[in-house]
C-alpha cells in the first residue's frame, strides 16, 4: 500500500481493499494508466459491483428473448422475423450538473446502444423526476429541451414517458432514457472482439478530454464539489450520431463487420475490455492511432475519455477499406486503432512504448462484488390511520380539479409538443394516453411501449412499489390491446452504503422478480444508478420499468380516450380501500403516508388477459388504466382525451368500501373501458370466464362528467385545470 | 411520374417521403444523394425535413452549397417542380429560390403538433386537387419555422399572391391565436412567382394515411401526381 496515495485512490474512486485486491490479482502494483482503467471499470456505474448479486434474482429468459442482459441492449422476437432491441439508461448526475447536455447525451448514449446491436432506433421514451416546481424549473426545462434537442435532430421520435415532481428529487433529478430499435432478427449484431488479428476500428467523433471520469463521477454522491466536475459532463453532437447510425445501417449486412460496441461510460477502456471479454479474447490498442480533437493528450486521457458519438467496430482483417468507404460516404472519421489478440490481455501501447497491460478478466469479471448491510428504515412517520380521516370528500368536483391540476397528474402536452413524436411515419398511438405504439412498416405488427416508475409507493414499501410499477406498466401496454412481453429496467437509488437504501434495493428487486415471474415478463436489459444523494439525503427508491408489448394487428389497437357518444362505460376490476400513498390523501388531507395498494398478481394477470381478449375480439372502443388519482381521474382523462363527457347514475359503495376510496383510491388491477352496447353480452361472458368483476358506470356523451344527483363537473373546467398544471 | 427525394447528412424525412410516395401513392421515388449532381430524370424534387448538416451555422445554410443543390437550382430555373418541406423550405430560402427566411419560433421552443392550414392557392400543381379556402390539418415539427421577410418583400409576396398556406383555426379563420411560431401574416407556405417552387413548414408526408391520424397531406401528393400525369401525357 505504499506506492499509492489516498488522494490517488479517491481520484479513481477505488477503496483501499479494492486496491489490495488489484495488487493481488496482478501480483504487482498497477501503473497510473492501469490504475485509472481499473478504477473506472470497477466503478459502480460500470461494474454493478453492489447490485450484481441482487440482479441475478431477476428472470431474464423467455420464449421471445433473443438477447438477454450483457450486451449493448436486450432483444426480443416480435414476429415476422423482426427483433425489437431496447434498453433504458440513467443520466441523472450529468443532468443535475448540466441539464440540457446531460439529458441530451443520455439520449445519445441509449441510441448508440441500440444502434450497436445492428438495429435502427425507432422510438425514445423518458422517465423524469424533479423537485417541485417552480424551484426545479431550470432543471426541468433544460432536461426536456435536451431530450427533445437530441432526439428531434437525430430523427427518432420520442413517443412517450413520464414525469413526477417530489421534494425527494430536489437537487438530484432522475433522467432515464429508453430507446427501442428494430432489426431483422437474423441481422442482430453482438459486441464481440472475435478472431485473432481482426482489427479494431474506431469510428465517429474524434477523441477529446471531455467526460474523463464520468463513470466514477456517476458513482459518487452529489455535493458542493459536483459543480467542479462539470468537465466530466459530455457535450452531444446529434448530427454526428445521425450520420453514425445511418452508416451502421448501411453496414447492416456487411460480413466485414464482426462486432460493434458503443463507447459510453469509461470510453475506450470499457468498450475494448467488454468486447474482448465477451469473445474470450484479448486486444491491443495503440493510443497513438486514436484520432484526437485536442493536442497533447496522455494515453491515460485517451483511454478514459468519454467523448460522445464514437463506435468501436471489430472488422475482418483485410476488409477495413470497404467499411471505411461507407463511413467516409457519411463524412465520418475512422481509424484502425488496434487488433484482436488471443492472450486474454488488454495491451495499451503508444507507438512502440507499452503503456498498460492488464488481464481482460481483471477489468471485467474479476471486479469484486459487494454485499452490504441491509436494514429497514424507520417508517413510523408514514403511519396512517384511515379511521381518523372522513370518508366523504367535501366537494368531489373540486378535489377532482385539484388532482387534474397536480403537476404529477396534469396534461403533459407542454412537454410532448417539444418532442418530435411522429417522425418515421410509424407512431400509431401517440403519447399522452397509456402506452404509445409504433407499427413496423410493411407489416401489421404494432409495438407498444411505456415507462413507469413508482418512487412514492416504493418509499412507503419498496417491495409493493416495485410490483406496482410492473403491474401498471403491463396495464398500460394492455390498454392498447398489445400483449406485454418484456422489460428493461433502470434502478435509481440512493447510496447503497446506507443500510436502509441497500434494504430498499433488495426489497425492490425481490418485488420485481416476483411480479416478472407471475406476469411472465423477462427483463432483457437494464441499468442501475446508485448514489443518488444530495447532501446525504437519498432520493425515493425509484425503479423505472420500460415495458414493451406486441400486437399482431395494429388496426385492432385501442386508445385511452372515449371514441363515440352513447357508448357504455365500465369499471373493470375490484376496488378496495387503497388510499395509502395516494395523491388524493396528499391533495385533500396534506398526508403522504400509509401502505401502497396490494398487488394481487393472479388477479392482475386475469385482468390483463380479460382486456387482451376483449380487445382482440373487437369488443372495446377504448381502454384506460386506473392509476394515480384513481377512478375519477381516469374517467376525466378519458373525457379530456376525447373531448366527450359521460353521465351515469349516482355512485354507491357496497360493503366496507369508503366513498373516497371508490372515487380516488389507487387500487391496482383496474381499467375503465368504453364499448358499444352490442358488445355487452359478450363482455359479460368473457368477464365470467376470466372471473373479472365489471361495473357499469354510465354512458359517454355530453360536455360534462356527471353522476346524476351526486355531482358533475364540466369538460371546460377539467380542461382548464388539466392544461395549466405545469405552469 | 418520378419523385426525387434529396438526402443531405442529417435529413430525416427522406424515408417518410419515400414511404408515402412508394407505398401510399404507388409512384416511383429516387433518393438523390447530396454529393451527386444527377437528378436522375425526376419530375418533382422534394427537399425533405431534418437537420441538414446539423443546422450548423443556420438552418439550410450549408445545404445550399452542396453539389445536388446546383442541379436543383438549375432544374427550378427551368420550371422543374421543387418542393421544400420543413428543412427543405429553409434550404430554398437560403438558396434564394424563395424569398424571406425562417427564424426561431417566437415561443423559443420546438413545436410538434397538428396545425390547420388555410389554402390560398388552388391553381398550383401542388394544390390542384384542393379548393381555394379549404382547410387542411397537417402536423408541424420544427424549432425554426417563424417566417420572416422585410416589409417590401412581404408586400411583394402578398401582392403576387405567393402565399399558399396560412396557419388558421379549424374553421379557417386566420388569426394570431392559430399561429404556432410567430410567422408574419401566419405564413406556413409560399411559392415562387412562376409557381413551380413550393416551400412549406408543415409535414404533409406525415398525414398521408388515416392510420397515422389523417390524410390531408396525401391531397398534395395526389395533386402533384395527377397534374404531372396530365402534363406528361400531353407532352
Amino acid at each position: 500500500m505504499t506506492a499509492v496515495s489516498k488522494k490517488k485512490l479517491r481520484e479513481v474512486a477505488l477503496s483501499e481493499e479494492e486496491y489490495k485486491r488489484v495488487v493481488e490479482l496482478l501480483d504487482r502494483q498497477p501503473n497510473d494508466v492501469e490504475l485509472g482503467m481499473i478504477g473506472v471499470l470497477w466503478s459502480e456505474h460500470c461494474s454493478y459491483k453492489t447490485s450484481r448479486p441482487l440482479l441475478r434474482r431477476l428472470p431474464s429468459s423467455g420464449s421471445r428473448v433473443l438477447q438477454g442482459p450483457g450486451e449493448n441492449a436486450g432483444a426480443i422476437d416480435v414476429g415476422e422475423g423482426w427483433a425489437a432491441v431496447f434498453k433504458i439508461e440513467s443520466h441523472n448526475h450529468p443532468s443535475a450538473i448540466e441539464p440540457y447536455q446531460g439529458a441530451a447525451t443520455g439520449v445519445g448514449g441509449i441510441l448508440r446502444d441500440v444502434a450497436a446491436m445492428g438495429a435502427r432506433p425507432v422510438a425514445v421514451l423518458d422517465s423524469l423526476r424533479f423537485g417541485p416546481l417552480p424551484e426545479s424549473r431550470r432543471l426541468f426545462d433544460g432536461v426536456v429541451s435536451g431530450i427533445g434537442g437530441y432526439g428531434n435532430c437525430v430523427g427518432v421520435p420520442t413517443v412517450g414517458g413520464e414525469v413526477y415532481f417530489e421534494p425527494a428529487y430536489a437537487g438530484n433529478p432522475i433522467v432515464n432514457a429508453m430507446c427501442l430499435g428494430l432489426v431483422p432478427a437474423a441481422r442482430l449484431r453482438k459486441a464481440r472482439a472475435e478472431g485473432v488479428g481482426n482489427l479494431l476500428l474506431l469510428a465517429g467523433a474524434d477523441t477529446g478530454r471531455d467526460g474523463i471520469h464520468g463513470a466514477s463521477f456517476a458513482s459518487l454522491e452529489l455535493d458542493d464539489s459536483s459543480e467542479e466536475r462539470r468537465p466530466a459532463v459530455q457535450v452531444g453532437n446529434p448530427f454526428l450520431e445521425k450520420c453514425l447510425i445511418e452508416a451502421l445501417q448501411e453496414l447492416a449486412e456487411s460480413t466485414a463487420v464482426i462486432g460493434i460496441q458503443d463507447l459510453g461510460a469509461a470510453g475506450l477502456t470499457s468498450a475494448v475490455a467488454e468486447a474482448a471479454s465477451k469473445a474470450g479474447s484479448g486486444a491491443l490498442v495503440d493510443v497513438a492511432e486514436v484520432p484526437r480533437r485536442e493536442q497533447g493528450m496522455s494515453p491515460y486521457e485517451v483511454m478514459l475519455s468519454e467523448s460522445q458519438e464514437r463506435m468501436l467496430l471489430i472488422v475482418k482483417r483485410g476488409r477495413q477499406a470497404e467499411v471505411q468507404k461507407v463511413l467516409e460516404r457519411w463524412d465520418l472519421h475512422s481509424a484502425v486503432i488496434g487488433m484482436v489478440t488471443g492472450d486474454g490481455h488488454l495491451d495499451v501501447v503508444e507507438g512502440r512504448e507499452q503503456v498498460a497491460r492488464l488481464p481482460v478478466d481483471v477489468l471485467t469479471s474479476l471486479c469484486p462484488t459487494r454485499t452490504l448491510e441491509a436494514k429497514p428504515p424507520d417508517h413510523s412517520r408514514y403511519r396512517l390511520d384511515l379511521t381518523e380521516i372522513r370518508e366523504e370528500p367535501a366537494d368531489p368536483p373540486a378535489t377532482l380539479l385539484r388532482l387534474l391540476a397536480h403537476p404529477n397528474l396534469c396534461s403533459r402536452r407542454p412537454i410532448l409538443r417539444q418532442y418530435d413524436h411522429m417522425v418515421g411515419n410509424a407512431t400509431v398511438v401517440r403519447p399522452g394516453g397509456d402506452a404509445a405504439m409504433i407499427r413496423i412498416n410493411g407489416t401489421q405488427l404494432g409495438i407498444a411501449m411505456t415507462t413507469d416508475g413508482s418512487g412514492r409507493y416504493c418509499e412507503l414499501d419498496p417491495y409493493l412499489g416495485a410490483q406496482i410499477a410492473i403491474a401498471e406498466a403491463a396495464r398500460n401496454i394492455a390498454a392498447t390491446g398489445a400483449r406485454p412481453v418484456a422489460i428493461t429496467d433502470c434502478l435509481n437509488f440512493g447510496s447503497p452504503d446506507k443500510p436502509d437504501v441497500y434494504w430498499q434495493l433488495e426489497e425492490t428487486i425481490s418485488g420485481m422478480a416476483n411480479a416478472c415471474r407471475a406476469l411472465d415478463l423477462p427483463i432483457v436489459s437494464g441499468n442501475v444508478s446508485l448514489y443518488n444523494d444530495t447532501d446525504g439525503r437519498s432520493i425515493y427508491p425509484t425503479p423505472v420499468i420500460g415495458m414493451v408489448g406486441v400486437i399482431d394487428d395494429y388496426s385492432k389497437r385501442l386508445e385511452a380516450g372515449f371514441k363515440e357518444d352513447g357508448d357504455f362505460v365500465l369499471l373493470v376490476g375490484v376496488t378496495a380501500n387503497d388510499l395509502g400513498g395516494s395523491h388524493y390523501l396528499e391533495v385533500e388531507h396534506g398526508v403522504f403516508a400509509g401502505r401502497p395498494p396490494e398487488v394481487d398478481l393472479l388477479q392482475e394477470r386475469a385482468v390483463l388477459e380479460f382486456i387482451l381478449a376483449t380487445a382482440a375480439a373487437g369488443l372495446l372502443r377504448s381502454a384506460h388504466d386506473v392509476a394515480e388519482g384513481g377512478m375519477l381521474v381516469a374517467l376525466a382523462e378519458c373525457c379530456l382525451l376525447s373531448e366527450k363527457g359521460m353521465r351515469g347514475p349516482p355512485l354507491s359503495t357496497g360493503g366496507d368500501l369508503r366513498f373516497d376510496a371508490l372515487l380516488f383510491g389507487e387500487t391496482q388491477g383496474r381499467f375503465v373501458v368504453s364499448l358499444p352496447s352490442r358488445s355487452m353480452p359478450e363482455i359479460q361472458n368473457l368477464a365470467r370466464k376470466h372471473r373479472i368483476e365489471i361495473q357499469m358506470l354510465g354512458m359517454t356523451g355530453g360536455d360534462q362528467l356527471e353522476f346524476e344527483g351526486q355531482f358533475k363537473v364540466s369538460l371546460e373546467e377539467m380542461k382548464r385545470a388539466h392544461q395549466g398544471g405545469l405552469g | 411520374m418520378k419523385f426525387g427525394v434529396v438526402v443531405f447528412p442529417g435529413t430525416w424525412s427522406d424515408r417518410d417521403c419515400g414511404q408515402v410516395i412508394e407505398q401510399v401513392l404507388g409512384a416511383e421515388v429516387r433518393f438523390l444523394w447530396h454529393k451527386d449532381r444527377d437528378l436522375q430524370g425526376c419530375d418533382c424534387v422534394i427537399l425533405p425535413g431534418g437537420f441538414s448538416y446539423g443546422d450548423h451555422l443556420r438552418c439550410g445554410a450549408l445545404a445550399r452549397f452542396s453539389p445536388v443543390m446546383e442541379s436543383v437550382v438549375t432544374f427550378a430555373e427551368h420550371g422543374g417542380l421543387v418542393w421544400g418541406i420543413c428543412n427543405g423550405f429553409q434550404v430554398l430560402c437560403e438558396t434564394g429560390l424563395l424569398p424571406g427566411a425562417l427564424i426561431r419560433n417566437d415561443v423559443c421552443e420546438f413545436r410538434c403538433e397538428p396545425v390547420h392550414l388555410f389554402v390560398e392557392r388552388a391553381d398550383l400543381i401542388y394544390t390542384a386537387n384542393l379548393d381555394r379556402g379549404a382547410v387542411l390539418e397537417v402536423p408541424i415539427s420544427h424549432g425554426e419555422g417563424n417566417y420572416f421577410a422585410d416589409a417590401a418583400t412581404l408586400s411583394q409576396i402578398e401582392q403576387n399572391g405567393q402565399v399558399v398556406f396560412r396557419y388558421c383555426q379549424p374553421d379557417g379563420l386566420v388569426v394570431p391565436a392559430a399561429n404556432p411560431n410567430g410567422s408574419l401574416h401566419n405564413i406556413a407556405g409560399i411559392v415562387n412567382e412562376a409557381g413551380n417552387v413550393l416551400g412549406m413548414m408543415p409535414h404533409p408526408e406525415r398525414c398521408a394515411e388515416a392510420e397515422l391520424g389523417g390524410e390531408d397531406g396525401l391531397k398534395l401528393f395526389n395533386s402533384v401526381l395527377d397534374s404531372m400525369r396530365e402534363v406528361l401525357v400531353a407532352s
